[in-house]
């Protein structure tokens, strides 16, 4: 580009209008001022309008009363508490459905993958197929179908499907009977934390200790192991059981108990899950087929089985190329959790939506929504770029 | 990445500085704002959306598609119904032209966001007056219909009275006051429910005929429009209790007084008519009447301030002829013979029959 | 799982095996795959048997039959329909004299254009909204493509040409379909009553044909090493990409307007156009980002050491090569950009997805037709986005883009 090559051809004779230069310094003025002039020029205009309506841009309004329910809220709330309350449920409701739409699609999706490129045409072809259906058809519109053809059309309470569990589905949601800590769970819950911490140390120097010294030393048993005797422990220290089973039952008008998911979050749950496994399936398939083929024959011949090319040959050098687009898919599905209003499901945007509408507010709420969004993209951006350069720099 | 990504970062942090520090900037404008004002000579009236309208030719009201007698479409795809036909109203008396509108559908959420803006020129599509909504959003003109809210539920759920609402599931509409008074009926009465909303009213009621919730809460009117477009109206009841008032008032955006007036006006004049007993059908030899509010009311004699307005002497009565007087709009919808359904006029009707319908003299 | 089994696509061999050979070697090639055919066939049938059944006897088409035209243009007004056949008309001309001149795919475009108008030209069933007239034009403009194709076929007519023709033309049809005030012929209609896969059509293209240059701009301009216009314009596409479309179709919705002077009014569509744009631009900006940096340095420095001034060099040496690398990942972004038009149903503009919505609720008894309402839409946004993916991978394999990455 513009670079570099001015100093070159700089004489002193060069009239200043065709001194790169001074040109340079002129567009970043002039661009500098046209883009500040506008915003400024824009923000007056609301300054302006702002005045005459009477409308207040402060954020006080938070503490009031919101005044609105929220269906199924992850954390304590109910509408006499405030509008802030009430926008940190949409949050947690956002990052509920985030992490499990993001664990949903990378398995999904990599099973996927895996059936793509299986060596049974049928298999293969069920899987294109999936793909293709949900590459080329609109989010918004699957997630109509999920809920208003699905979700919404599960029999009533009364006629409620029974699996055994027992787990309960119907139009109000799946009850699932859940285990649940107890008053007396305190020595189990910290046998656990225990527990995993030390299979981590144990992992981290089995592992380093092999890399040194070459031996084979099960670390991965040898964890494994620890995280599954410490909750043991934990639970016999327990003058009852720490834990106690949920049953869902019909009471009233709905099933009370158990872990319960509403339809709308299931229909945003398996929408958003499904449709982003399509794409990471593709982007999986692509990561495995940049492994070189000798790579995986050179495993095979010196006596590897399938499992261990794939976990210690193929995957490892696929991770290099699947992480990047793995990122934005995961970034993609974060944002796309705000297509829930279609659905009723309250998450930041809807949440936001609904407070422009009953506090009036709508500029200090929606730079609110839009703040919150970039810095969570950001944030997970920053985080996930972490973890590549580290995948990155291992493997090289 | 992160290089990059960091002045973002850096925008994003002062820019919640600046939003945590709200309070304080907002203070400054207010002082300069007030020294602006001083400048600009007090006795202009501000006439910015009349002039607008006037301009376009056409004006622009918020309604809706979706409500069966309020807002909603023919057959033909044509925008009818009671809130389009005071829009219609509007439009007739300041052009003469009944046709001369423009309907952007509005959800319920984007009805306060369109009137602060001033994207529309009239807001009529049931909105209820609140005091908050009344500073913050727009100025209310009068109300047109009296509503109140109730609930529906199935004869199927076995509930008779509100005493049994507890613990259940309640479909409702985001956005609205309907979802505030629910919230605060079943806090007064110290019951539980789960409310399942959902920003577009159909998808409020489709969700409710599946049988997701128990009961459904909305404006009576619209409940029993509702009702009549269900599979099954009979398996449903509307519950003889009101738990709010709801007077749906058209409302326009802050600032332009003599907009303001003008779609007063024009609501007086319908209410006028139907008590002095002008219709659609009668407005041309009612000029010649004898009784001289009729003749003030269609411009046949003095100035009820037409002038003053910028109007037509017989603006009033090119509405009328457009649209009919309020008994008319009422009955067209939702009379004994109303294309939408029926309800009974109650406090609907005019003063001097025991409703609470009731407009200042045309003079 | 047999798939587990590493294999990079089997490319085709040169003759076909017999029938039973390729059974055997792709359904029962091992134990693990026989067991996976024997679970996977009865299901895979079943699911097709029922789900063909169900469209031919359980569904109940009305929902789709009954109103063409609505999904097609929506509310606007069945008088003026003749000017949205202009419209389409011209493109359809324009498409034809495209042919004439280039061939290759458009080609495939206009016969596949002129089987559907000939296939609806000639569908043997009784429709109020399928009269004589309808059926003329449909079969005019199948008249119309050959017309444009022998037109393109003139030697005298350049490309150059044409490409003013397409300038042109779009123009010309929003100006028929927006009409005038005060004209009694081109009577204004409203963008509140366009509708249906017309607003479909224009947000996905005006999007596809404005974003696309933005998004060049963009790219540069990040690139450049100008430190203000490279910070205004990293920040302007992180920003839009961090946040979800629905908030930027919301921001232009709703925000805008307090943020220009009052008197200015800008229309509810444009306003969506506006919105779709930026978003499509910035994603836009960051693939041709990537194709930029794709360019080897030393092209640059063999164009600079011919003589080329900067402008000339990314004219005709860097973009080329930039946009070429990054073909798949720009039709792509295209692509979405088409599917993502559905959002504007939120902030209340009747697209196809919001008719489709409309008719569900304009009659009780529809509302237990939503399946039928909603595959019929998934199904049409399908075929297009299929369409476009598969011309996309004929550009490449025309333009070699796959052989040299």
């Amino acid at each position: 580009m513009t670079t570099n090559q001015s100093s070159i051809q700089h004489k002193s004779d060069i009239p200043f209008y065709r001194d790169e230069r001074v040109l340079q310094i002129i567009a970043q003025v002039v661009s500098a001022v046209l883009i500040i002039g506008a915003v400024i020029w824009a923000i007056m205009n609301f300054l302006k309008a702002a005045e005459a309506r009477g409308m207040t841009l402060t954020l006080g309004f938070l503490k009031e009363a919101a005044g609105f329910p929220i269906s199924n809220p992850p954390i304590d709330y109910d509408p006499s508490m405030s509008f802030g309350r009430a926008f940190l449920v949409g949050l947690v409701n956002t990052l509920r459905v985030s992490v499990f739409g993001v664990i949903g699609a990378t398995i999904l999706g990599t099973l996927l993958a895996l059936a793509r490129l299986s060596t049974n045409w049928l298999l293969s072809r069920i899987a294109l197929a999936y793909i293709e259906f949900h590459r080329n058809i609109p989010l918004l519109v699957l997630l109509f179908i999920w809920y208003f053809t699905v979700f919404a059309k599960l029999p009533k309470v009364q006629e409620s499907i029974a699996w055994p569990g027992p787990v309960y589905v119907n139009l109000r949601g799946f009850y699932i009977t859940w285990p649940r800590l107890t008053e007396t769970s305190q020595p189990f819950v910290i046998s656990i934390g225990i527990g995993i911490l030390l299979a981590i140390i144990v992992y981290v120097i089995l592992r380093r200790r092999r890399e040194i010294a070459g031996k084979e030393t099960h670390y991965s048993r040898i964890s494994l192991g620890i995280v599954m005797i410490f909750p043991l422990i934990g639970w016999f220290l327990c003058t009852g059981s720490p834990l106690w089973l949920d049953v869902p039952i019909l009471e009233g008008f709905n099933f009370r108990g158990g872990l319960r998911f509403t339809p709308e979050f299931a229909a945003l749950f398996v929408g958003l899950t499904m449709y982003t496994a399509a794409f990471i399936a593709e982007v999986v398939r692509a990561g495995i087929q940049a492994v070189d083929r000798g790579q995986v024959e050179a495993a095979r011949a010196v006596g590897l089985s399938t499992g261990q090319v794939l976990s210690l040959v193929v995957m490892p050098q696929a991770l290099r190329v699947i992480i990047p687009p793995m990122i934005s898919q995961y970034l993609n599905l974060t944002k796309n959790s705000s297509l829930a209003l279609a659905v009723g499901f309250q998450e930041v945007f809807s949440v936001g939506k609904i407070t422009i509408n009953q506090a009036g507010r709508a500029v200090p709420v929606f730079a609110l929504v839009m703040v919150t969004y970039l810095t969570m993209s950001l944030l997970t951006s920053f985080v996930l770029n972490l973890y590549n350069r580290r995948i990155q720099f291992v493997m090289r | 990445m992160f290089r990059k990504t960091l002045p973002v970062i850096a925008v994003l942090i002062v820019l919640s500085v600046i939003m945590a520090a709200c309070g304080g900037v907002e203070t400054v404008t207010v002082v300069e704002t007030v020294i602006v004002e001083k400048e600009v000579p007090a006795a202009a009236v501000e006439t910015e959306i009349f002039d607008r309208v006037l301009a376009r030719g056409k004006v622009v009201c918020g309604g809706r598609t979706d409500l069966t007698g309020f807002g909603y479409l023919d057959a033909d795809g044509n925008n009818i119904g009671f809130d389009i036909d005071l829009c219609r109203a509007v439009a007739a008396a300041v052009f003469g032209d009944p046709n001369a509108i423009e309907v952007v559908p509005l959800t319920a959420a984007d009805r306060g966001p369109s009137l602060q803006t001033a994207e529309v020129d009239l807001l009529s599509r049931n909105v209820t007056w609140t005091a908050s909504r009344d500073s913050q959003w727009g100025n209310f003109t009068t109300v047109m219909f009296y509503d109140g809210q109730g609930f529906m539920i199935s004869k199927a759920s076995g509930i008779t009275s509100t005493d049994e609402f507890d613990g259940a599931t309640v479909c409702v509409t985001t956005g609205t006051t309907t979802e505030q008074n629910l919230a605060d009926f079943f806090r007064q009465n110290g019951m539980t429910y789960e409310a399942v909303s959902f920003e577009e009213t159909a998808a409020v009621y489709s969700a409710y005929e599946e049988g997701r919730c128990d009961i459904t809460t909305s404006d009576k009117s619209q409940l029993a429009s509702v009702r009549s477009g269900f599979a099954a109206p009979d398996d449903h009841i509307i519950l003889d209790i009101t738990i709010s008032k709801e007077p749906l008032t058209p409302a326009v955006p802050h600032g332009d007084d003599v907009w303001f007036d003008i779609v007063k006006m024009v609501m007086y004049g319908l209410v006028n008519a139907e008590e002095l007993g002008v219709t659609q059908a009668n407005v041309e030899e009612m000029k010649s009447s004898e009784n001289i509010n009729t003749l003030r009311l269609l411009g046949q004699e003095g100035d009820w301030g037409y002038t003053d307005l910028g109007l037509d002497a017989t603006a009033l009565a090119q509405a009328i002829s457009a649209v009919g007087n309020y008994g008319e709009i009422y009955n067209r919808y939702m009379g004994p013979e109303g294309i939408a359904f029926t309800l009974p006029r109650g406090p609907n009707d005019l003063w001097s029959n025991g409703g609470l319908i009731y407009a200042p003299p045309v003079k | 799982m047999a798939a587990t089994e590493v294999v990079q696509e089997t490319k085709r061999p040169p003759q076909p095996p017999g029938l039973l050979k390729w059974i055997r070697d792709n359904l029962f090639s091992s134990w693990g795959n026989t067991l996976l055919t024997i679970v996977l066939l009865p299901i895979t049938v079943f699911i097709l048997f029922s789900s063909i059944r169900w469209m031919f006897v359980g569904a109940d088409w009305r929902v789709v039959t009954q109103f063409p035209l609505l999904y097609t243009v929506g509310q606007y007004p069945r008088d003026e329909i003749w000017r949205v056949g202009i419209g389409l008309s011209l493109i359809i001309f324009m498409l034809g004299a495209s042919w004439g001149k280039w061939g290759g795919l458009l080609r495939s475009i206009s016969i596949a254009f002129s089987i559907v108008f000939g296939v609806f030209a000639l569908l043997p069933v009784q429709h109020p909204e399928l009269d004589l007239g309808m059926r003329l034009y449909l079969g005019a403009n199948v008249l119309l493509i050959l017309v444009g194709y022998w037109i393109g076929r003139i030697q005298y007519l350049k490309g150059g040409h044409i490409v003013i023709g397409w300038s042109i033309t779009p123009i010309l049809a929003i100006l028929f379909l927006s009409g005038f005030e005060n004209s009694s012929t081109l009577p204004a209609v409203g963008t509140t009553l366009w509708g249906g896969l017309l607003v479909t059509f224009l947000l996905a293209a005006g999007g596809i044909v404005l974003s696309f240059p933005i998004g060049i701009a963009l790219a540069l301009g990040r690139r450049s090493s100008l430190p203000v216009v490279s910070a205004f314009s990293t920040i302007f596409i992180e920003a839009i990409r961090g946040v979800p479309l629905i908030t930027i179709l919301f921001m232009f919705s709703i925000i805008l307007a307090l943020f220009l002077p009052s008197e200015s009014r800008i229309d509810r569509l444009v306003r969506s156009l506006m919105a779709v744009t930026f978003f499509s631009a910035a994603y836009s900006a960051e693939n041709v980002r990537g194709g930029l940096q794709a360019v080897p340095h030393g092209q640059i420095e063999a164009a600079k050491a011919v003589g080329m001034s900067n402008f000339q060099t990314m004219l005709f040496i860097t973009m080329p090569q930039a946009l070429r690398a990054v073909l798949p990942a720009i039709v792509g972004q295209f692509i979405s950009l088409f599917k993502d038009t559905t959002l504007v149903v939120i902030v209340g503009i009747n697209d196809f997805l919001g008719i489709g919505r409309s008719i569900i609720n304009s009659d009780p008894e529809f509302m237990q037709l939503q399946v039928e309402v909603y595959l019929f839409i998934a199904v049409v946004y399908w075929i297009f986005c299929y369409l476009m993916s598969l011309a996309s991978r004929r550009l490449e394999a025309a333009m070699g883009v796959s052989s040299r990455l």
